[in-house]
């Protein structure tokens, strides 16, 4: 492992081409299955240019790796998915655009669930990605290609999207940083929309301050999202301590409170992690957010019924997939989509398109909106008396590849904790605490709106006085 | 007539703007070849968002007061869920609840001549789809090609109540808004595509069709009377009218079923997540404040500062560019000789040729009225002027010059009298047997040696008392 700030000043010492080829070299005997796309050649190119004439920039030099969901001018973007395979687009993402002003090499695309609809990254065209810790294993999702390269330090660091959880699952399964920013913080602009309402960009990392790092390139206002607003400052207070912070302890997210209820062992290590937050200096108290146990059900109405809507562009007639002969125009969409989308895309579809339907939209969708806007007053409410709020990222480890894959409602109840926090659009970090047996577990530590900064410096306090995120994953 | 009843929905393309709603490619795609006009927002590619362009909500602002609308105090935009290849994001964005403006009326003249209100409901706005052009017609091309250079233009939706009670009168009422829209400058109704109707038609008592698409004014009209008649045919044999959407053909202006109500869509409207809800009761005062002076209102004005018959001033006023034409002579020249000119001459001999106002030079105007005021021309003289003006160019007193138009002198006409009369004793002595056209006659006789440019009824009187004298 080694932090970006000191790979960005051995890049400008050493040579770029030789570090970016030694990763490549990696990955082709990679049995992790992380990368969909190597833009071998451009990434390259672009590390020759930086050490014939090396530039300045916060990354500069520095090889990133992009979840496949993500725009990429020239480097296809397929979301994992059989109906996009081929579309290359002819833009960058406004986060593409910001690496690259700051010298970071875009060196593929990785794997993911297809359209992000997953928390396994099984449902992924392009088969499974393995968990590094253990290959039987899940990488979590639906970022998990971006999780588990960094992880098994095939990229020093990667982007990944959180709709519901999706950054900070993989990061708890395979041990690494990552963090789902404020709703509007990081412009979407690029960012193939699986539910709009909910979800942001995030990097994953080795370290907060890495994370930190990427957020300041990556976030800030952009025009061409109207949704998004004006950045924060990240790194400047990254090492301030917890000293005086009050951590709240939802009551509703450990034990047997909610779904299935919490391994024991992610629970003690998540305590543990408390508890050391208290040796720093912070305080902690229990506060209750009532409405957690709707949560799941309404993410689920409103991320479905978002994505029935984004998915319909999908129709074969000007990118992506295109097979056989041409029929009429509704036989024609009609099989394409058929052949195109995965069981878990269709399913997600069907079930978005129901509950938008005339006589079931009052039922579903607006039930489900206010639900969301209970949620999130329960976070306003909590965060009036305490600075940031403690959890397990994940209620369980990593699970087996195939353990869940056809039980979708035991899939969905592992984002019981994670899901709360896209629907009240705070941030939220998901760092190492600790093993359950050989597995990593994650603390998820929520702030307010816009709190990144101290979300931040929290998980920078907790991670100096920790050697989990140091930890390696013994990789084939 | 009294049994028809239709409402109309009304597409209006805001293309006065400089971009499109919902990204900046231009709007000025009407001589471009195809798919050229596109950018990945319109063509809604993977990732691209939509960002409204707020100078369109000004002007849907504006056309809302001008249709004496309530504007919403928050409006927000929804998506419209169905699948068409014009439709590159297989949603519309387009408005639902809390439209840009409701509960509106304009004055129309009925049927009956009486002037009413025809209610408002709504005005909204959304994005065009593309353009599809079908390899034949619409149900036997064996393909189609799509043309996305419309796709994300500015669209208001314009709904009215079921108020409208004959075709003609839906032609008077889009005649007006077309009319409102341009005194507004937010629409140019000389550009293709540029306002497309659907139209609601049934017969009391009976269920309604929706005729879908129809472009042209001459189209409406076409397709509401073909409608009605179908109708009163089925009433008339006592089939039932079946609700559903039908497509107007125009090349055998017919309307054909396209759609039953069991097919209707579901749209699944639900508000976009990618754009805020707006604000817009604060920008209401200042729109207020530059809306022009509307036609009705220009129209009671010409009346009172120019004394105008109400029918002139009508005419005068239903296009801007007539009005600003006429105040601009008005200013110069009598303003009532004017507006008759330019009312029923002028505005006639265009039409004939299909021209605008703006093929004849207010100034050519000004000087024709100021030579009929002072005699110096006949009425038919200054016909012969406006025509040639339209047909080969020139200035009036080219004209005048060229083709003897002036006037002639009182002595010449004053010879011509004495000619005629001295040649027609037999039409004089009819004419003092007591026939009245014996004297006509003279007269024609007269007219005819000054080439016409002697004033017929001056002519006449000269003629009784020559005549009288003999």
């Amino acid at each position: 492992m080694i932090m970006l700030a000191e790979l960005k000043e051995r890049l400008q010492a050493g040579s770029a081409e030789e570090y970016l080829s030694r990763l490549f070299e990696k990955i082709e005997k990679s049995s992790l299955n992380a990368f969909t796309t190597l833009a071998r050649e451009s990434a390259l190119k672009h590390a020759r240019e930086f050490d014939r004439k090396p530039s300045q920039g916060l990354l500069a030099g520095v090889p990133i790796a992009i979840k496949e969901c993500i725009s990429t001018k020239g480097i296809e973007t397929n979301c994992s998915s059989r109906i996009l395979r081929g579309y290359v687009p002819p833009y960058d993402a406004h986060v593409i655009e910001r690496l690259k002003a700051e010298g970071a090499i875009i060196m593929g695309k990785t794997n993911m669930d297809e359209f992000a609809m997953g928390t396994s990254t099984e449902t992924s065209c392009f088969g499974p990605t393995k968990n590094p810790w253990d290959l039987a294993r899940v990488p979590g999702g639906s970022s998990g290609g971006s999780a588990a390269c960094v992880a098994a330090d095939e990229a020093p660091c990667a982007l990944g999207s959180d709709t519901g959880g999706s950054v900070r699952c993989p990061a708890s399964f395979c041990g690494i940083v990552g963090l789902k920013p404020t709703y509007g913080l990081v412009s979407r602009f690029g960012l193939v929309a699986y539910a709009n309402s909910l979800e942001q960009i995030g990097p994953l990392t080795h370290t907060v301050e890495d994370t930190a790092l990427l957020m300041e390139i990556i976030s800030g206002h952009d025009w061409r999202d109207s949704t998004s607003a004006e950045k924060g400052s990240y790194l400047p207070g990254l090492k301030d301590g917890v000293s005086g912070l009050k951590i709240g302890i939802p009551k509703e997210y450990f034990g047997e409170a909610v779904g299935e209820g919490v391994d024991g062992r992610v629970e003690s290590a998540v305590w543990d992690a408390v508890h050391t937050l208290e040796s720093l200096g912070a305080t902690w108290q229990e506060v209750s957010l009532p409405h957690t146990k709707f949560a799941l059900a309404a993410y689920y109405v409103i991320a479905m019924s978002e994505a029935s809507s984004n998915l319909a562009r999908f129709d074969g007639l000007r990118y992506g997939l295109r097979q056989g002969e041409d029929k009429d125009w509704h036989t024609t969409f009609s099989e394409i989509r058929a052949l195109g989308f995965g069981p878990e895309v269709k399913r997600r579809l069907l079930l978005g398109t129901y509950a938008l339907s005339a006589g079931y939209y009052g039922r579903y969708y607006l039930k489900a909106l206010k639900v969301r806007t209970l949620i999130k007053d329960d976070f306003l409410r909590a965060f009036k008396d305490v600075d940031l709020l403690a959890s397990p990222t994940m209620p369980i480890p990593a699970f087996r590849i195939g353990e869940r894959i056809n039980d979708p409602l035991s899939l969905y109840m592992a984002d019981v904790f994670t899901v709360p926090i896209n629907l009240a659009g705070v941030p939220a970090i998901s760092v190492p605490c600790g093993f359950a047996g050989h597995l990593p577990v994650g603390l998820q530590l929520m702030g307010p709106h816009f709190g990144e900064a101290t979300v931040l410096r929290a998980a920078h306090a907790y991670e100096a006085a920790t050697p989990f995120h140091e930890a390696k994953p013994e990789v084939v | 007539m009294e049994d028809v009843i239709i409402g109309l929905e009304i597409h209006v393309q805001l293309n006065r703007l400089q971009s499109k709603l919902f990204c900046g490619c231009s709007t000025q795609y009407h001589n471009s070849e195809p798919n050229t006009h596109t950018c990945p927002v319109c063509l809604g590619l993977p990732g691209s968002l939509p960002v409204l362009n707020r100078k369109a909500v000004e002007y849907g602002i504006k056309v809302g007061l001008a249709l004496n609308c309530r504007i919403e105090e928050e409006t927000l935009f929804y998506r419209k869920n169905y699948y068409y290849p014009d439709l590159p994001k297989g949603f519309q964005i387009s408005q639902y609840d809390f439209p840009l403006a409701t509960k509106g009326h304009i004055l129309i003249k009925g049927e009956d001549g009486i002037e009413r209100n025809i209610r408002i409901t709504r005005a909204h706005m959304e994005e065009d789809p593309g353009r599809l052009v079908h390899a034949g017609t619409i149900d036997k091309a064996k393909y189609t090609m799509v043309d996305y250079n419309r796709c994300g233009m500015p669209l208001l939706e314009v709904v009215t109540e079921p108020d409208l009670r004959s075709p003609k009168e839906a032609r008077s009422f889009l005649d007006k808004l077309k009319s409102i829209l341009e005194y507004l400058d937010v629409f140019d109704g000389s550009l293709e595509g540029s306002m497309r109707v659907d139209a609601n038609i049934s017969l009391r008592g009976g269920d309604r069709t929706e005729v879908k698409n129809i472009s042209g004014f001459k189209g409406v009209e076409k397709a509401l009377s073909y409608e009605i008649t179908r109708q009163k045919n089925l009433r008339r044999r006592n089939i039932k009218v079946v609700q559903e959407t039908r497509h107007f053909d125009e090349l055998r202006s017919v309307t054909v079923s396209i759609r039953s109500k069991e097919e209707a869509h579901d749209y699944r409207y639900f508000p976009e997540p990618d754009l805020v809800p707006m604000h817009i009761a604060d920008w209401v005062p200042a729109i207020k404040a530059t809306l022009p002076e509307l036609p009705d209102a220009k129209r009671e004005r010409f009346v009172k500062e120019y004394g105008l018959a109400d029918d002139h001033a009508k005419s005068l006023t239903s296009e801007i560019k007539v009005a600003n034409f006429y105040e601009a002579v008005a200013a110069e020249a009598a303003p009532r000789l004017a507006a008759v000119w330019i009312a029923d001459v002028l505005k006639g001999e265009l039409n004939f040729r299909d021209l605008g106002i703006d093929a004849f030079r207010a100034e050519h105007m000004v000087e024709i009225v100021k030579l009929l005021s002072s005699g110096a021309i006949t009425e038919d003289g200054a016909v012969a002027i406006i025509r040639t003006l339209l047909d080969k160019g020139g200035s009036p007193q080219e004209i005048i010059k060229s083709r003897g138009l002036g006037k002639a002198e009182d002595d010449a006409v004053q010879k011509a009298v004495r000619e005629a009369v001295a040649e027609n004793a037999a039409a004089i002595a009819d004419y003092r047997a007591g026939s009245e056209r014996a004297l006509n006659f003279i007269v024609g006789q007269v007219m005819k040696k000054t080439h016409g440019k002697a004033d017929p009824g001056e002519v006449h009187k000269m003629v009784k008392a020559e005549v009288e004298k003999v």
